[in-house]
């Protein structure tokens, strides 16, 4: 029983360590920042959501990666 | 006037930048003179807006107390050659494709840059490049010289 126990508990720790390197790093974020990764296909649907977007948080822009994504520039 | 016009080439020209390994860089070389350390991609605007302003201060504060280096963090060279035909640079750079210096210095934007003393140590980091903030980095490094 207690094995079973230990088995759960490492089963656990190892499938939620597969959560820890999510995402890319800054200098990973070539492809990203390509135009043709942009989220623009449809111009007017961009235009609602930055309407939208401005409303809310009072700031636009920054759907592009090629400012290295830390929301910097 | 074939002088002249090998002459005026050679002007126009972007100066080809000499262009290390990363395993090649030891700043432990640079003790002694305040050091703009500068991380950057092809691929960012902002880095590349910030090239001007650093080829600018190489020739704006004296060579012996001051220097910039940047390191490249393209994974693939031909970006960084093909940037590097665009844009002019006159310093040093490190190309680090694996990214293993920048997860040292744990990078969190690009470009990030780090001004060092003339003792080695960090005094500041920068995440991003803006324009209107280039009094306040000059000023920062001005305060090390």
């Amino acid at each position: 029983m207690k094995l079973k126990y230990y088995g759960l508990i490492l089963c656990s720790a190892l499938i939620a360590s597969g959560c820890s390197s999510l995402g890319v790093k800054p200098w990973e974020r070539e492809l990203l920042a390509r135009e043709d990764m942009l989220m623009d296909s449809d111009a007017l649907d961009l235009a609602f959501d930055e309407h939208i977007y401005f409303s809310k948080e009072a700031s636009s822009g920054g759907q592009g990666f090629a400012g290295g994504g830390c929301g910097c520039n | 006037m074939k002088k002249f016009l090998i002459v005026l080439l050679l002007a126009i020209s972007p100066v080809k930048a000499e262009i290390y390994d990363i395993k090649q860089l030891d700043l432990g070389n640079y003790q002694g003179k305040v050091v703009y350390l500068d991380f950057w991609a092809s691929w960012c605007k902002p880095c590349q807006e910030s090239f001007p302003w650093m080829n600018q201060l190489l020739t704006r504060y004296p060579a012996d107390a001051f220097t910039v280096i940047t390191v490249n963090l393209d994974a693939e060279t031909d970006s960084m050659h093909q940037f590097l035909g665009k844009v002019k640079a006159d310093f040093d750079i490190f190309h680090d494709p694996s990214g293993r210096i920048a997860e040292e210095f744990k990078i969190e934007g690009m470009p990030t840059s780090y001004l060092i003393d003339a003792s080695g140590k960090v005094v500041k980091k920068h995440i991003g490049f803006y324009t209107r903030d280039i009094e306040k980095y000059e000023r920062e490094i001005e305060e090390l010289l």
